[in-house]
């Protein structure tokens, strides 16, 4: 009788245990999904541009979760890079300069991206050529659609990339 | 117990308040071989009220928005509210001055050894505390949203990004956005005005209990019952409050000298600028009283991922102090341990040294001055359980005093 009584006690504490852990993960997990990204933050994290509006030599900003992502593309004249090159003549990459992370400016007539802070230089392929700057410019995660990029989905091409 | 009538009388019978304030002041007895040093944790006290009494004021005008915290500070509470900037300099300067007695009442409790047996538990929650202060002082930082604010954010933020696997995902978590932006802010703001001052005061009870029921430390490390302490010391409640009302004084002029005239230490003029995400200022320091921790993770320059497991020991190591060092009476107040003295100089003497060292460039020399600074600040805990070692063959060979 009496062992039959504590079974029964264990059985409510227990079930009572178990029921009150369920409750626990489940506030914990909403607790948890509400720090997430809202939806209109998770939309602008992926960015789509038509490549076919920048003019061969032109360099244009594209803004891509709050850093600038610049886009040039090349004349047949300017080198070639053909592992950071996207579609043979565009290269996309971001703007921050992986010394401090400022922002470096595209020199037209030299041809380069130079960074105001430390006077650290990137070739048109935004590989780093002179100064402070541990590595070239990092190239964001791409989509190719036709001629169209969509910024924040890696493609195959952007593997492949990273890859090589 | 003595009969007593009145109000006192009849709230007594209801809530045993005579024998609260017996427990927590008038029947708590420290020892007379103690220094001022001893005065700093109720000074940590008095700098929490004035924290939270000016904050409430600010909180009335600020506003946790991205578009509108600046203005809200820079201009509404600074400019428009009538007194609002006095509000604001208390608030800055408490926070930076809250450090600075944290610094020396944590340095007192090493030096005598009054984190070891039975003081762990007291130890543990006034470092559990200090984390908890940083968390509070963090948050509050980025509130402001000014280019110093922001980029500091930006930068701690980061750094959860270095964790394998989840590092990423866990920053964006963090951020609420793929950058430090609107959601951080409101959330920093969040936390800094209810959870973290409310698991402060719930620290500061459970230390202040564990205080009482193993007693304070003292100078010689002398261990004593409560008995001898009764016998042989004074009461917290009126004795010890009575000088300590005297270092309150003192110490208020010393910090309304700082709120009044002085306050520029606490408010950075990079942090005027508003908030910039496509301008980072060529020199990003934080605090002063995170810069030792801060070289220490820039000390080891040559490799990111050392830098920042260096970083996080740094920050922790403290704690386990009780337990790195544990040799016994007669050797536990850094006053009558020759060698740790010797250590706990040096270590004092590097602290400051990588907090001077963490507001310089880290380049060239500084870099390596860095590094090595960095090493001593571990040789300390690291030779602590060497010495006890040591000390305790000395105890069971007769030897000390």
């Amino acid at each position: 009788m009496a062992e039959e009584k504590v079974s029964r006690r264990d059985f409510l504490l227990y079930a009572m245990g178990g029921w009150a852990a369920v409750g626990l993960g489940g506030v914990l997990y909403a607790m948890y999904k509400t720090w997430e990204p809202l939806p209109e933050v998770k939309a602008a994290g992926v960015v789509k541009f038509d490549l076919s509006k920048v003019k061969p030599g032109q360099m244009k900003v594209v803004q891509w979760r709050g850093k600038p992502v610049f886009v040039l593309r090349l004349t047949p004249e300017m080198k070639k890079c053909s592992n950071r090159v996207i579609k043979g003549e565009y290269v996309v990459v971001l703007g921050i300069c992986t010394h401090l992370g400022c922002i470096p400016n595209w020199e037209p007539d030299r041809q380069i991206f130079k960074c105001p802070c430390h006077g650290g230089e990137y070739d048109a392929c935004g590989v780093n050529t002179f100064g402070p700057p541990p590595r070239p410019l990092d190239i964001p995660p791409f989509k190719i659609e036709g001629n169209t990029i969509v910024l924040g989905e890696a493609g195959p091409e952007y593997e492949k990339m990273m890859k090589g | 117990m003595e009969k007593k009538g009145g109000f006192m009388g009849w709230l007594d019978k209801r809530l045993a308040v005579d024998s609260l304030w017996k427990v927590m002041m008038s029947e708590y007895y420290l020892p007379k071989n103690i220094n001022f040093l001893w005065s700093f944790g109720v000074l940590t006290m008095l700098v929490f009220v004035i924290l939270v009494i000016s904050g409430i004021f600010v909180l009335m005008y600020y506003k946790p928005d991205s578009h509108m915290a600046f203005d809200s500070v820079n201009k509404t509470i600074m400019m428009d509210v009538a007194y609002g900037w006095v509000f604001r300099h208390t608030h800055a300067v408490a926070a930076s001055i809250m450090f600075l007695v944290l610094f020396v009442h944590m340095g007192r409790g090493i030096y005598y050894g009054s984190y070891k047996a039975p003081r762990e538990v007291v130890w543990v929650t006034g470092f559990i505390l200090f984390v908890l202060m940083a968390a509070t002082a963090f948050t509050g930082y980025l509130l402001p949203w000014g280019q110093m604010s922001y980029w500091a954010a930006q930068t701690i933020t980061t750094l959860f990004s270095k964790i394998p696997f989840i590092g990423p995902d866990l920053v964006i978590w963090i951020r609420g956005n793929y950058i430090v932006e609107d959601a951080t802010l409101t959330r920093f703001f969040a936390l800094h005005v209810t959870l973290l001052p409310a698991l402060i005061l719930v620290f500061t009870a459970v230390h202040l209990y564990a205080v009482r029921i193993v007693g304070s430390n003292n100078e010689d490390g002398i261990p004593m019952t409560k008995e001898e302490k009764k016998e042989k010391g004074i009461p917290f409640w009126p004795v010890f409050m009575s000088k300590e009302y005297f270092v309150m004084s003192v110490f208020l002029l010393f910090f309304f000298f700082l709120v009044f005239f002085n306050y520029n230490f606490a408010m950075d003029p990079i942090n005027f600028q508003p908030a910039d995400y496509l301008q980072t200022p060529p020199h990003i320091y934080p605090e002063w009283y995170f810069l030792a921790f801060y070289e220490v993770l820039r000390g080891f320059f040559f490799s990111e991922a050392l830098g920042l497991i260096a970083f996080v020991l740094s920050m922790f190591i403290p704690l386990f102090l009780p337990w790195l060092d544990t040799s016994p009476y007669p050797y536990v107040s850094g006053k009558h341990r020759p060698m740790f003295k010797v250590i706990w100089w040096i270590f004092v003497a590097d602290f400051v040294a990588l907090t001077i060292l963490g507001k310089l460039p880290p380049t060239g020399l500084f870099a390596w001055i860095g590094f090595v600074t960095s090493i001593i600040y571990f040789i300390f805990f690291i030779a602590l359980p060497i010495i006890a070692a040591i000390e305790k063959k000395k105890v069971a060979t007769g030897g000390g005093r």
